[in-house]
């Protein structure tokens, strides 16, 4: 209230309304009032943009070294029979006789999921998004709290580096799958990746839980609290509420991961019995009895479940403004949209032991969730429905980022649909833990993810760095990505239906896999081609920092309050008074007005010739 | 593709599948029809504006409405497949035991009594590698197999369990899972439809073998945990199951530890006094 009071008053007098305890309102030129060092300025910032390039960049470091290790398993998925010796300079001791270690394999499986699931697709995307985004798109000169804020990044950065350094540890990195199911993580005895490699991992992710919520309750404060005058709830534009309800499920659900991890911890260290009951390995019978490792399974996916919506609704938000400010169209549906991201909020928490079908669990239990795993298929629909209603007699650019979106929209289709099968429990007995789940989670969530952040890099570079991608480079990389997924997870499919499982060392001690060597290979050939293609984005992006073409203040013609700043907003974000806000965020195409995009900014009274009726009355 | 079937309940599932599937690929070549269609068509052209279309109630409705309609058709499908599958299985059912381990399967059957024994993981050691309790007597007849067999469209109830860590018994051609849980045992039933021989003749592969692979990551060995299952004809079976020796017989070391243990307690509740036994009788008048 007090911050909206003090926002108010910036909006009509600029600065200078001093209230006590609401410190970073109250200066427009923060820079005149204190020289900022190198330190506080790039490093221990804690202005809002700085941590969102922080964010995005630690995570294109990872996506990079997530890529690698996924390129290595390839390697051994493609040529199973192969020698790898011109591996063993960069593997060392997990080279044995030309032979990629099996142990060794299941680390890369582990640390790739582990990875690209949390560290990139989590902290990258929407920890860069909903930084850069929310202050700039709700007309705010920072988060709620700056300190926090970078506290949220550095946790991640410490975490980060625990988790990189458990990559290089005699034992190994974890190996239990990035599920981490107990006994098997549990029990140091039980391989060697459950030594050092898991308590590492178990540190690492209770730090990184720790900078989720963190910079969660950040974005929900000030979302909730920081909006400037006239925006409302329901003028927020579609990104916002998308990173809003992810902060939401992510407060809600880390939490849940993080005492499965100390209850994990007990069991591995202090001789409790959570997940342990009546096992004999190693050559001796444990003490414990009475534990369930079902019961971890229930933890790890009551957040692991609404973690790929957190993975997601945020390439879902940025995906919508992206069509409708590219269509020159209003996104069709602004209310369905934000009803179905609720919608799709609120059922990710029911939905989590659909990944536990086949796990003995009470098989009302099983129809329970198959039910309600199936509802969630009818805002999914809807979404994809409203997104083609935006496109449908548009008047559409083709960007870089308007082609990441339209490709993030199929290969939404493409990877949800399969998702009807797989929630299907009868159907799911034959498909559990084979690679058509890792096909159809890899489209829905991990493509399609990586679509909406690479769509959100090009389309807000311009607010970041002041410059333009290179658009040729944009494309060259977008038809390389789009036709590499759809060559590697398509044909994924198949060999889940014909019941290959994942994480197979080699597939060479069945007949019933080995049909599928020239398959595996051609998945291989197509997932490693695809992962290099990812440099061209790379090489484009930090070339563009400092050659890209130099952009204007609103390059997009974008009618949302971020493009109101100067090109490179400052610390504080606005030179000037906060600007107010009159209207919805897609004023795209009016009927009578001179252009085709009226800014929220714009009060009706300026815009009488495409007012709409009701609109009239609210001057 | 999806490999042959071979058991009762996995025909229905096919059936569904495929019906689930093309209804997916109607949906998935309808939306991306639409999606590069009008991508193509309403490329941006000067001058032309984009035609001002925020919502359409009714539209909504009814795409909001049709979706739910087949998601709950197919809900309701699956739930009555799921709910025959999972349900009790008939009580005639051949009974055997599965367990997992790193990295192989324990094959184990009941004998004559169809009572499999009781067994404790703390009796487990390198030759009793279930951890028989030699102790109870209808465990005496189990027998322990090198691999699966059953009879051809008999019921069969595979009883589940896991030594160590999770594992997860998966047989694609019978379209049956289900995990090996350390403490909580498990179950699948389901009916054999073609013998190992039909198989052979029809997949035109005479080295065929059913084959169970574990389909949760264990470690190492993860990728061969292979067991091979053999569907007999009823006669076979019957044949190769009288064949077979009970653990007792083959280990009469074990057998008879167990016995001294049982005499000794024997013993020592002979040992104890009647006068002693006197108060607790009255105590339970």
């Amino acid at each position: 209230m007090a911050a909206n009071l003090s926002n108010q008053a910036q909006v009509q007098g600029g600065a200078g309304v001093t209230e006590p305890g609401i410190s970073h309102n109250e200066h427009t030129h923060h820079d005149e009032h204190h020289e900022q060092g190198f330190l506080s300025k790039y490093v221990f910032s804690t202005d809002h943009k700085t941590i969102a390039k922080q964010f995005l960049i630690t995570g294109m470091l990872w996506a990079i070294i997530g890529g690698t290790l996924s390129s290595l398993f390839r390697l051994q998925l493609g040529w199973p029979e192969s020698t790898f010796e011109w591996l063993q300079p960069v593997l060392g001791k997990w080279i044995e006789a030309g032979k990629l270690n099996p142990e060794f394999y299941l680390a890369l499986v582990t640390m790739h999921g582990t990875i690209m699931v949390f560290f990139v697709l989590t902290a990258g995307l929407s920890g860069t998004f909903s930084n850069f985004l929310i202050p700039l798109q709700i007309g705010a000169r920072d988060m709620a709290s700056g300190f926090m804020n970078m506290l949220s990044y550095w946790f991640f950065f410490i975490s980060s580096v625990i988790m990189f350094v458990s990559l290089f540890i005699e034992t190994g990195p974890a190996a239990a799958g990035w599920t981490i199911y107990p006994p098997l993580s549990a029990l140091p005895q039980a391989i060697p990746g459950s030594g050092a490699g898991m308590t590492l991992w178990l540190v690492s992710m209770a730090l990184f839980i720790v900078s989720q919520l963190l910079g969660g309750v950040n974005y929900i404060t000030t979302v909730i609290n920081l909006r400037t005058q006239g925006m409302s709830m329901s003028k927020l534009p579609l990104t916002i509420w998308a990173f809003f309800l992810t902060a939401i499920l992510g407060l809600l659900a880390f939490p849940v991961l993080f005492s499965a991890a100390l209850l994990l911890i007990f069991d591995r260290s202090f001789g409790t019995s959570f997940f342990l009951s009546d096992i004999y390995i190693a050559g001796q019978a444990l003490p414990n009895t009475g534990g369930s490792p079902i019961l971890f399974q229930h933890l790890f996916w009551f957040l692991g479940h609404p973690e790929v919506y957190i993975v997601i609704m945020p390439a879902m938000g940025m995906v919508s403004e992206i069509l409708a400010t590219n269509s020159r169209k209003p996104i069709f549906g602004y209310r369905a949209m934000i009803g179905s991201l609720i919608g799709i909020s609120l059922l990710s928490f029911v939905v989590w032991a659909h990944h536990m079908f086949v796990t003995g669990m009470n098989p009302f239990l099983g129809s329970v969730f198959m039910f309600l795993t199936l509802i969630i298929a009818v805002p999914s629909a809807v979404k994809t429905f409203n997104w083609l209603a935006t496109l449908w007699r548009g008047n559409i650019r083709f960007t870089s980022a308007m082609l990441f979106s339209i490709g993030f929209v199929s290969l939404f289709i493409a990877g949800g649909l399969t998702g009807i099968v797989l929630g299907n429990a009868a159907l799911d007995i034959q498909m559990h833990n084979t690679y058509f789940v890792v096909a159809h989670f890899h489209l829905v969530m991990g493509s399609s993810a990586f679509f909406g952040l690479f769509a959100g890099v090009y389309h807000w570079f311009p607010k970041m760095f002041g410059r333009h991608l290179d658009e040729k480079l944009g494309y060259i990389h977008f038809w390389l990505t789009f036709l590499g997924v759809y060559l590697v997870f398509l044909p994924m499919h198949y060999v889940g239906i014909a019941g290959f499982p994942r994480r197979y060392y080699a597939w060479t001690g069945f007949d019933t896999f080995s049909q599928f060597a020239n398959l595996n290979k051609f998945i291989s050939v197509a997932a490693i081609l695809a992962f290099f293609a990812q440099f061209v984005f790379v090489f484009n992006f930090f070339y563009s920092i400092f050659r890209g073409r130099r952009a204007s203040e609103n390059p997009w013609n974008s009618t949302t309050l971020e493009w109101t700043t100067p090109v490179v907003p400052g610390h504080g974000n606005w030179p000037g008074a906060i600007p107010a806000v009159h209207r919805w965020p897609y004023d795209y195409s009016k009927p009578g007005a001179a252009e085709d995009f009226i800014p929220q900014n714009v009060p009706y009274s300026q815009t009488q010739s495409s007012n709409l009726p009701y609109e009239k009355e609210m001057e | 593709m999806n490999p042959p079937i071979a058991s009762v309940h996995g025909h229905a599932t096919e059936r569904m599948f495929w019906t689930t599937m093309i209804i997916l690929g109607i949906v998935f070549a309808l939306t991306h029809i639409l999606l590069f269609v009008y991508s193509y068509k309403y490329q941006h052209k000067e001058g032309r504006r984009a035609f001002f279309f925020p919502h359409n109630n009714k539209i909504e409705i009814i795409w909001t409405l049709i979706p739910a309609i087949v998601m709950a058709g197919l809900v309701f499908a699956g739930w009555k497949e799921w709910s025959r599958i999972m349900g009790p299985a008939p009580k005639d059912a051949v009974v055997l035991e599965v367990m997992g381990k790193q990295f192989n399967w324990l094959v184990r059957y009941p004998g004559r009594d169809q009572k499999l024994g009781v067994v404790n993981y703390r009796l487990i050691d390198a030759t009793n590698e279930f951890g028989f309790d030699l102790s109870d007597q209808s465990g005496l007849d189990d027998f322990v197999a090198p691999e699966i067999h059953v009879p051809k469209g008999h019921p069969v109830l595979l009883r589940i369990r896991s030594r160590d860590v999770l594992h997860a018994v998966y047989m694609p051609h019978f379209r049956v899972q289900m995990y090996a849980v350390p403490g909580m045992p498990t179950k699948f039933w389901f009916t054999p439809t073609k013998t190992t021989d039909e198989m052979r003749a029809q997949t035109g592969n005479p080295k065929f073998n059913y084959e169970l692979a574990c389909n949760q990551i264990c470690g190492r060995g993860h990728f061969a945990m292979k067991l091979n299952i053999v569907v007999d004809e009823p006669d076979d079976y019957v044949a190769w199951f009288s064949q077979q020796k009970s653990f007792s017989e083959q280990n009469p070391d074990i057998l008879a530890s167990f016995k001294q243990k049982t005499n000794k307690l024997a013993s020592k509740a002979a040992a104890i006094p009647a006068a002693a036994v006197v108060p607790a009788a009255n105590a339970s008048l």
